[in-house]
């Protein structure tokens, strides 16, 4: 008897995406970020497309080869690479993915998505749910973070960047 | 740039595949005459310019800003200028062929065509807000007049942009007005660096050869001495409110090189510094 290759599918693709974690915060996966834009599938050749977080992220190259390597061998051509066909934005994060960052001590982007002139990002503590948390820079130790403290459990914490 | 091989990592247009999630990249087409295009090549290096040697300026306060916040905000600041930076000379090489860390690390001082406003150093800290509320609020009325760009993987990359200028928008407003409001040492010293930075602030919305040409075929919603008007009915208000000098009537001298700075020679110097001790450096 001959072994049956079973076809695959994009199902099976998504399923090994959500097996890539990011490098910078590894206990979300690129599919809870919303980083992969599209799948598509024709025969021998298998292209997914990745949507960068920042432009300037240092870790574009590595989520891109990451991904390449756990889909090698799945079709006989495979492609992986970034585009700006829609701008990522932190709405993309999966709510998987947003209780993924709460349980690991990120709180997730706040709402309205972009912070304007007079309207500040706020957080709720991830640590002990407090509201009463106060932002102490735009800016963090990664393009996609903001650092806030807590006033009730006075420990620091990082937000996922609303963009 | 400093991430592996730019090549397999920058956004390119593949053909076209059906599939799922969002829809597949379509190549871009040649849709432009040959003046247009040598416009929209011109626009693409002054703006990669623009945010290449303003990212490596701000870098430098790295470690040494006033609070540590603003390490790490500057520092951000110029990764993200960098960021853009790589993306725009990625687009100017899909454009006229090249490789983008040839455009950025490549060339000779008088090649860059950076505005003149990016010829000064760092200088102090209100030297440094002052420039960068300048810029950031001038290149936020040229992304402004982009984001509906006929040549589609511009307007895309320009979304992107601006999202994240957002933040630096947000950032400088709120130095602009610590400043101003923080006693009388603060508000000299950014009162005199403003008035030394306007007249090169004005270059930043000017120099763009073709810029009509680009405005006529959509790529531009409106030639860059109409995005200058509207940029500086903008700040009025702000500047009045905090009173802080205003632009001059107008600038003189050309605006984007080829003569540049002794300050901008010594940052090439140490910008290109690796790339030119070895350059087939991948780091």
């Amino acid at each position: 008897m001959t072994s049956q290759v079973r076809a695959l599918t994009e199902d099976a693709v998504w399923g090994a995406l959500a097996e890539v974690p990011d490098p910078e915060i590894p206990v979300v996966s690129v599919v809870d970020l919303g980083l992969v834009h599209a799948v598509g599938l024709d025969g021998d050749r298998l292209r997914v497309e990745l949507l960068p977080t920042f432009v300037g992220c240092p870790a574009l190259e590595l989520i891109r080869a990451s991904v390449a390597e756990r889909l090698a061998g799945m079709a006989p051509q495979v492609e992986v690479e970034m585009t700006f066909a829609v701008p990522w934005t932190s709405d993309r994060i999966t709510p998987e993915g947003r209780r993924k960052l709460g349980d690991s001590g990120f709180a997730p982007p706040s709402r309205p998505l972009l912070p304007t002139i007079g309207v500040r990002p706020t957080a709720t503590c991830p640590w002990c749910g407090s509201a009463d948390t106060t932002l102490e820079n735009l800016f963090g130790p990664t393009l996609c973070r903001t650092v806030f403290f807590c006033n009730r459990c006075r420990q620091p914490f990082e937000q996922f960047k609303a963009v | 740039m400093s991430t592996g091989d730019p090549a397999a990592t920058a956004p390119r247009a593949p053909k076209a595949l059906g599939g799922s999630g969002g829809a597949l990249s379509a190549p871009p087409d040649n849709q432009f005459d040959p003046k247009v295009r040598t416009a929209l090549s011109n626009l693409l290096l002054a703006m990669g310019d623009d945010e290449f040697v303003l990212g490596y300026w701000d870098s430098e306060w790295t470690g040494i800003a006033p609070v540590l916040e603003e390490d790490v905000a500057f520092a951000s600041l110029a990764q993200d200028e960098i960021g853009h930076a790589q993306a725009l000379y990625q687009l100017l090489a899909d454009l006229e062929g090249g490789d983008p860390d040839e455009l950025a690390y490549g060339r000779q001082p008088e090649g860059y065509r950076h505005a003149r406003l990016l010829d000064h150093p760092r200088t102090d800290w209100a030297f440094s807000v002052a420039r960068r509320f300048l810029y950031d609020t001038a290149d936020a009325a040229r992304l402004d007049a982009l984001a509906g760009s006929a040549y589609e993987p511009l307007a895309a990359v320009v979304a992107k942009m601006r999202r994240e200028e957002t933040y630096h928008l947000l950032h400088m407003h709120a130095w602009l007005e610590r400043l101003a409001g923080g006693g009388e040492e603060p508000r000299a010293r950014l009162t005199a660096a403003l008035e030394r930075l306007w007249p090169d602030a004005l270059c930043v919305l000017d120099g763009i050869e073709g810029d009509e040409l680009l405005a006529e075929a959509g790529v531009l919603a409106e030639p860059m001495a109409a995005v200058r008007r509207r940029w500086l009915a903008a700040l009025a208000p702000e500047l009045a409110r905090l009173g802080l000098p205003g632009p001059p009537a107008g600038h003189t001298g050309p605006c984007r090189g080829p003569g540049r700075s002794k300050d901008f020679r010594w940052l090439w110097e140490q910008l290109t510094m690796v790339r030119r001790s070895d350059p087939e450096a991948v780091w």
